[in-house]
């Protein structure tokens, strides 16, 4: 994994939402193995600040920047070393399992049956595989969509609320990955109300308010 | 000069600027279509051939050009918004809409008027007036997506999108409907026949389309002025405008 | 191995991907070709069941049947993939955005453009036109279901994330497939009278070009604005 140089720089971000002024001249650094909670009550703009961070999201003021670049979506360089995991699960009701990660990582990576057995394998829903996804529970659906996260290949990760839905195992789950792929010199930016990690020591946090 | 250009993006300077031109534009605009009204209504000789009739041409040939003008002027500043981020450039795209589709009605309503004595009818499917009901719709339209988004800045971003594609049309439109009223006999279809145009005909069409430009220029000052006001409304420096 | 898809590999998934989730909903499918029938025997209820009357206006009928038909479909093409987040990951993927979209306006073509190009020479024939005007209207029904696709899509970009964007996204996009309208439906009427229609059919292509080479740019800005919520 190239993580030298990977560091993510949040510069002074301003954000509205309608006429809301929701993020106030937020900045932050994280480097290569930095697991970064962002926490605060509803409404203050965790997803926003997340959103923005991806590119999705232009910001008022301020910048986002990977690798000393603005981060920006249209730039292959960068959206080919993220993974986004929204609200929504990304899954379409009517496909697979497995069909829903093949159309959805196949655009990111070659992949291959075994890849994709491994991957629900790991997120514990083996048996789930050729299932429609609408007949997954909310749980199921939530650890497919890690296992989504887990096959895309990617050094910055942006989590929103990854354990929503999740029982206790899950949030283990949850946990286990993030300290993976922070271990492997990723870097993890993960929004969350629940504890996730709160009892390591390594856990970087930015409560907004 | 890019200094300037940069103060002039910002909102409070803007709004004094904009403040300070536009009696420039207003007075001048007003004598400019008083008179323009007064050649062409009284002055100016009757056509040979429609009579006194088609002194409403004055009114309606500026207001038609204005329609095209004014939409181009648009998708330009909304172009410039989107890729520039420039807040003003869209509060310029917004000003302009409601404007644009006034001149635009007042074409078609004049158009109709022209020719109710000349055809008996309030519409026909004549190439301009149908071109002009196009651009009604696509001004229409225009400020329908606006007002659909609450956050303004995805009002922006979409309208401009929204311009810019109808500005690319508006040729293509304009083009096919010339094409479309060609297509039958001539003697089947009426058309709005433009006197052939000698110059005491044409200074008062000047006159007035330089009127109509000076009052597009002061109304898009006083609108720009309201537009700032409206996205600024939470800011500090109204205090002491206000 | 973890090389991004290329573009030829990208459009196969997505096409193939609308395909398979079109086939399991092939009722919901089929409904903008039901509508188009139902469409057309409106005109005859509403005017004369006399086939001579009605071939004069049986061009126009089917075009302007057609054009809303397709409005139809277009509405909600983008809206579950916006709705259930797969469109900010499509933004995010490293794939030109307007490649992603072009390939999805492919296979909605496919599934909806394509079956009222195929039965059109049947709703023509319920209205008196004649079977040598078949190829005229099919081919120019096919550049503009085709070319209506592309901008319809860039209205659906619009008006995706809008409450009741439906009626929105046709006042937007009737206007300016008007030009369409003319250059189809004089298609079909010269072909009547026995007389070449080359004149209008490469006046619609070239629309068509122009709207499958510049309409997924406009629909990938528009699409990012819809995305950002």
């Amino acid at each position: 994994m190239m993580a030298d140089g990977a560091v993510l720089e949040a510069r002074v971000i301003n954000a509205w939402r309608g006429d809301r002024h929701v993020l106030r001249d937020v900045s932050f650094d994280i480097a290569a193995g930095d697991f970064l909670k962002v926490t605060g009550p509803n409404g203050v703009g965790k997803t926003t600040l997340l959103r923005v961070l991806c590119g999705l999201l232009p910001p008022e003021s301020g910048e986002a920047r990977w690798r000393g670049r603005n981060v920006a979506p249209h730039d292959p360089g960068f959206s080919a070393e993220l993974a986004y995991l929204g609200h929504a699960n990304a899954l379409k009701a009517d496909l697979s399992a497995r069909e829903n990660l093949a159309f959805l990582v196949g655009l990111r990576r070659r992949l291959a049956a075994p890849d994709i057995d491994a991957a629900l394998e790991r997120v514990g829903i083996a048996r789930c595989g050729d299932l429609p996804a609408r007949s997954l529970s909310a749980g199921q659906r939530r650890r497919l969509t890690l296992a989504r996260l887990w096959l895309t290949p990617a050094v910055l990760w942006i989590l929103d609320e990854p354990a929503t839905n999740l029982d206790a195992d899950g949030v283990g789950l949850a946990e286990s990955l993030i300290r993976e792929h922070t271990r492997r010199g990723g870097l993890v930016v993960a929004a969350a109300h629940q504890r996730l990690l709160d009892d390591d020591a390594a856990t970087r946090r930015l409560e907004l308010s | 000069m890019w200094t300037w250009f940069h103060k002039l993006s910002s909102p409070p300077h803007a709004y004094r600027i904009l403040g300070r031109l536009a009696p420039w534009f207003g007075w001048p605009a007003l004598g400019l279509i008083l008179l323009g009204v007064y050649w062409g209504l009284v002055k100016a000789p009757a056509d040979y051939q429609q009579g006194e009739g088609f002194r409403i041409l004055y009114v309606h040939a500026p207001a038609a050009w204005m329609s095209m003008f004014i939409y181009v002027v648009m998708a330009v500043a909304a172009a410039i918004g989107l890729i520039w981020r420039m807040k003003l450039a869209h509060a310029a795209a917004a000003a302009c809409a409601p404007v644009g589709a006034s001149f635009t009605f007042l074409a078609l309503a004049t158009g109709s008027i022209w020719g109710k004595p000349m055809w008996g009818t309030w519409w026909v499917w004549d190439a301009r007036l149908t071109s002009e009901l196009i651009l009604l719709f696509l001004y229409l339209g225009y400020m329908a997506l606006r007002s659909s988004f609450d956050d303004p800045r995805r009002a922006d971003r979409a309208s401009a999108v929204l311009a810019i594609v109808g500005v690319i049309n508006v040729p293509i439109i304009h083009y096919s409907v010339e094409w479309w009223t060609t297509l039958h006999q001539p003697a089947s279809v009426t058309r709005i026949a433009k006197p052939a145009i000698a110059l005491p005909m044409l200074v008062p069409l000047f006159i007035m389309l330089a009127g109509y430009q000076l009052y597009f220029g002061w109304l898009l000052c006083r609108r720009l002025q309201g537009e700032i006001l409206r996205r600024e409304r939470n800011a500090g420096w109204l205090q002491e405008v206000a | 191995m973890t090389q991004p898809a290329g573009l030829l590999e990208s459009m196969r998934l997505v096409v193939r991907r609308e395909l398979t989730l079109a086939w399991r909903r092939w009722d919901e499918a089929a409904q903008p070709l039901l509508f188009y029938l139902v469409v057309t025997t409106l005109f005859p209820l509403a005017t004369t069941p006399d086939l001579a009357t009605l071939r004069t206006v049986g061009g126009g009928v089917v075009w302007v049947a057609a054009l809303l038909s397709s409005l139809l479909a277009l509405e909600s093409v983008f809206r579950s993939d916006v709705e259930d987040g797969t469109m900010e990951q499509w933004v995010l993927s490293g794939q030109p955005l307007a490649w992603l979209l072009l390939a999805k306006v492919v296979a909605h073509w496919l599934l909806t453009g394509l079956p009222l190009v195929l039965i059109s020479p049947v709703v023509g024939a319920a209205l008196g036109l004649p079977v040598g005007i078949w190829p005229t209207l099919v081919l120019s029904l096919a550049l503009g279901t085709a070319t209506l696709s592309v901008l319809g899509g860039i209205g659906a970009a619009l008006t995706v994330g809008i409450r009741r964007g439906s009626v929105l996204l046709s006042l937007l996009v009737l206007p300016l497939a008007m030009p369409l309208l003319i250059f189809g439906a004089r298609a079909v009427s010269l072909a009547l009278g026995g007389e070449s229609a080359t004149g209008p059919l490469q006046l619609l292509a070239a629309i068509f070009c122009l709207a499958w080479s510049l309409g997924p740019l406009a629909m990938s800005a528009a699409m990012r604005v819809s995305t950002e919520g």
